[in-house]
């Protein structure tokens, strides 16, 4: 594929607000959405909206703040929402341990990086994977860090903006935005449906989850991804044997 | 919520710090990992199993004001947003945008 412009900055500094124009049009729009259904999540179960601009500038990740949120206004054990905050958001190591290197320049002191580490989340990391390539290297790391600003800087502003609509809106458009992360999970997930191991993962978490919630409300989601993530993973990986075989 | 035995600023905290373990630990661990890495493909495995029985339980099971609304409600607005979704040749987008406002006009009848 082709890109419809490739991205060549005269300076390091255009290179970084190459970075924050990226992230401004589409990214943006639909981290805001999240955020924005974020905030209406948070009102609903009764926090106050520094609770919601904490999580989101402390965590900046949505998943794992959804399912903080969720479980411990269902009252299960902080261990277990410690747990699966940490089992969700497990997929940032290999995607920050994939990033980084690519941004890596010999000058940076090693603390830049773990602090850009903090503004890689879904939405910076597919947006800058595919533009770094074109880009000079020195200016990698600047337009990774434009994009990803942008990004941090602005979900607060959509999480209280979601926060303070709801309940000052009509109830049908508040309950329309706490449905908007669910249902934009679902189509996150049937966005790549290549690899057999993640379909696995998908069927297997969308059955045992419900199951095991009859058995033990508090660890079910611990156990729905250990199991059925381990389960889909091995599986995944006699369809791939198998296939290479027959190819 | 006072029914909770722990500070919503306790689980934010530790919700954070568990979310920053992985973002340092991957920093540390940069260039060591690829894509494709059986570790990386089986905590893939496990982050979409877990969000699946989270999202279904949301949709399904839901807490707070979506109580409110039948599940029919839920399922047909799902549905809508699914349809739209491939349609639009996988525009999430519209997707989203579709499935939401339809949630909102099952409800306002």
């Amino acid at each position: 594929m082709t890109n419809p412009f490739t991205p060549k900055y005269p300076t390091v500094k255009s290179a970084f607000w190459g970075g924050v124009r990226e992230a401004a049009g589409v990214p943006m729009l639909i981290m805001g959405a999240s955020f924005l259904g974020f905030g209406s999540m948070i009102k609903d179960i009764n926090w106050s909206i520094w609770l919601a601009l904490y999580s989101t500038l402390s965590t900046w990740a949505l998943p794992g703040q959804i399912a903080m949120a969720e479980m411990a206004s269902s009252g299960a054990p902080l261990l277990a929402i410690v747990l699966a905050v940490g089992l969700i958001n497990a997929r940032l190591l290999p995607m920050v341990a994939a990033l980084l290197p690519q941004v890596r320049n010999s000058g940076t002191p090693k603390w830049v990086y773990y602090a850009v580490a903090m503004i890689i989340a879904a939405t910076s990391w597919v947006g800058t994977m595919r533009r770094l390539p074109d880009l000079r290297q020195d200016q990698k790391l600047p337009f990774l860090a434009g994009f990803g600003l942008l990004l941090y800087c602005g979900s607060p502003f959509f999480a209280a903006t979601g926060y303070m609509l709801s309940g000052s809106v009509p109830t049908p458009i508040t309950l329309a935005f706490i449905f908007l992360n669910p249902l934009y999970f679902v189509l996150l997930f049937l966005m790549d449906l290549e690899d057999p191991g993640r379909i696995f993962a998908l069927i297997l978490g969308a059955i045992i989850g419900p199951l095991t919630f009859m058995l033990t409300p508090d660890w079910t989601l611990i156990i729905t991804g250990l199991v059925g993530g381990t389960l889909a993973w091995a599986l995944g990986h006699c369809v791939k044997t198998k296939r290479g075989a027959d190819g | 919520m006072d029914s909770l035995p722990y500070s919503p600023i306790l689980v934010i905290t530790f919700a954070a710090i568990a979310t920053y373990a992985s973002r340092g630990l991957g920093t540390l661990l940069s260039g060591r990992l690829q894509a494709g890495d059986e570790i990386v493909e089986w905590i893939t495995c496990v982050t979409y199993a877990l969000m699946a029985g989270l999202i279904v339980r949301m949709i399904i099971l839901p807490i707070g004001a979506l109580t409110e609304t039948p599940d029919w409600v839920r399922i047909a607005s799902t549905v809508v947003g699914l349809i739209v979704f491939f349609m639009s040749r996988k525009n999430i987008g519209l997707g989203v945008l579709a499935g939401s406002a339809s949630l909102a006009c099952f409800m306002w009848s």
